[in-house]
């Protein structure tokens, strides 16, 4: 009996040892690529890899962070890159993400494609500056009943490099059935002269993943992961007047644009359009009426769609784009930003280009 | 010439997806295009005719001598998974247009019950080394054209009008039904013994 149970078990020792053998030969010989080359941008960077894994994770350890909502599994079709030498076919895991256009230029799922040999890459510069911030929340306060305003202090690196107006993604943990890390995208609405501090305003949204976890498990002291700057929704340099149009959290990047423009005394013209449902759909109106006052040539102009009786609301009522077309005569030299849902958006650029602004001067944030 | 019916049998009146049910999972979740489903199909192949005989020899001539019969089912799963991530890396590595063909999807049949089935089926029956070979072969091809036949159902099923309630899985395990009963027209043929 003892005999038999000591047979059985080394032999399965033996087969496992065995098999495991194999693996580790088969690793260092047929898996090993050795160390190859990845150029960035024409030799802007060149990072030395150990080949074999997938580009998206070989450009992660070296610290330039492709967005992607997925963590790498193929199915969220985000983490496109040009590969303009040495990513070999196309995989038919990426096929579905890939549109004919994308195909012409060479952009490829970077979790997909594996670095296997020299390889060479086009990445939107700003990706340099994108790293991975372990944060601390500082404070959680209620904008609105569905809005809640979230200020996470910077721990590790301890300082961020932003651009008014870009978003970042928060790394949401497991909690109750979610079983893996999601990322969700956030515009940061502190302005970028903080660099110590990321302030995010999350509307909840029924059974989202990110919002369901900040509006009902985040509280002051938690420790949260985001990572980013990206997006090139920002201020463009120039003298042309502004418009700016938001609703909801779109409130978000226009206040960091905002409290940017207030800090370097920015004499641009610009108008403010904030669009609400009733009167407990506004936020920060104290604040917006301090900036008017401190941004030489600003004016804030909040809307409701739908005020109710005991708003006692005496602004402007309609719709969004209504009230624009309204307040807004003569548009062609202005500059339209715009952040909010995408069906808000795509009526605000229409009412816009009726208005006069050509559509390379009209910027948004679609969320 | 036993052979050759055990091979036939394999794929017609012994089919492992449509008289087993075996291999289910990766049947319905690989089976919505035509050319995903060849692939896959073409993988099954391969590896089934492999690790069969694979498993005939470590088992008559390492589990038999030992007396460890009873160790098959995890010492085949052990060999079927180093077996196929072996192959993985060695496409990978030296063929770029297998890989694309078959070696993205052998991760996916790593742990498929049919591949393991086809390996007990063959202690079972007592098959020899070179029947094990041709039962797994057959097997194989069985178990594509199956997958194939329902890729191509499950095309026209795009414009066709199906009940809410039985969209995806539903239709699908409805549809194997008739064609495991389809199947069932060959029963009789051959012995799979």
């Amino acid at each position: 009996m003892l005999i038999t149970l000591l047979v059985s078990i080394a032999v399965i020792s033996l087969i496992s040892v065995f098999l495991s053998l194999l693996m580790v030969i088969a690793d260092a010989t047929i898996g090993n690529y050795g160390v190859v080359k990845i150029t960035i941008n024409e030799g802007i960077r060149d990072l030395e890899v150990l080949g074999g894994q997938p580009l998206l994770r070989s450009l992660q350890q070296e610290g330039i962070f492709i967005p992607s909502a997925c963590g790498g599994r193929g199915s969220c079709g985000l983490c496109k890159v040009k590969v303009v030498e040495g990513g070999g076919e196309y995989l038919p895991t990426e096929l579905p993400f890939i549109s004919e256009e994308e195909r012409a230029q060479q952009i490829r799922l970077s979790c997909q494609v594996k670095v296997k040999n020299d390889i060479a890459i086009e990445i939107p510069e700003e990706l340099f500056y994108v790293k991975e911030f372990s944060t601390t929340v500082e404070k959680i306060r209620n904008l609105t009943h569905d809005i809640k305003e979230v200020t996470l202090r910077l721990i590790d690196p301890g300082e961020i490099t932003i651009k008014a107006g870009q978003y970042i993604q928060f790394v949401v943990p497991e909690y109750e059935d979610l079983d893996e890390e999601v990322y969700r995208a956030y515009s940061v609405a502190s302005p970028p002269g903080d660099a110590t501090h990321v302030e995010l305003e999350i509307r909840q949204v029924p059974g989202g993943i990110c919002t369901t976890y900040v509006h009902e498990h985040l509280k002051e002291g938690d420790t949260v992961t985001i990572n980013g700057p990206y997006g090139d929704f920002y201020l463009r340099e120039s003298d042309a007047p502004i418009i700016f149009i938001a609703g909801g959290s779109g409130m978000a990047p226009i206040k960091s644009i905002l409290l940017d423009m207030e800090k370097n005394a920015n004499p641009r013209s610009a108008q403010y359009f904030f669009g609400a449902r009733s009167k407990r759909d506004l936020f920060l109106l104290d604040e917006m009426k301090a900036l008017e006052s401190s941004i030489p040539n600003f004016s804030f102009v909040p809307a409701l769609s739908e005020p109710l009786g005991e708003d006692n609301w005496e602004g402007e009522v309609g719709l969004i784009t209504d009230v624009v077309r309204k307040n807004v005569s003569d548009a062609q030299a202005s500059e339209a930003y715009l952040c909010g849902s995408p069906g808000m958006i795509d009526a605000c650029i229409k009412v816009l280009t009726d208005l006069g602004v050509s559509e390379d001067r009209i910027f948004y944030d679609k969320f | 010439m036993h052979n050759f019916a055990i091979f036939f049998a394999s794929i017609f009146t012994g089919n492992i997806l449509l008289t087993n049910y075996l291999g289910m999972c990766s049947f319905l979740s690989v089976s919505k295009e035509l050319k995903t489903s060849l692939g896959l199909g073409a993988a099954v192949v391969f590896v089934m005719a492999t690790t069969t005989p694979l498993n005939w020899m470590v088992y008559q001539w390492l589990l038999i001598p030992f007396g460890l019969e009873y160790l098959r089912f995890i010492v085949f799963i052990i060999v079927i998974a180093a077996f196929v991530q072996l192959t993985e890396m060695a496409l990978e590595r030296y063929s770029e247009g297998l890989y694309q063909a078959l070696g993205i999807f052998l991760p996916l049949i790593t742990v498929n019950c049919a591949i393991l089935g086809a390996s007990l089926f063959m202690v079972i029956r007592e098959y020899t080394l070179a029947t094990s070979f041709f039962f797994g072969l057959g097997s194989g091809i069985g178990w594509a054209l199956a997958i194939v036949a329902m890729a191509g159902i499950r095309q026209k099923l795009k414009s066709a009008k199906i009940p809410p309630g039985l969209e995806g899985p539903g239709i699908t395990l409805v549809i194997a039904g008739f064609m495991a009963m389809a199947f069932m027209g060959f029963s009789g043929m051959i012995a799979l013994t």
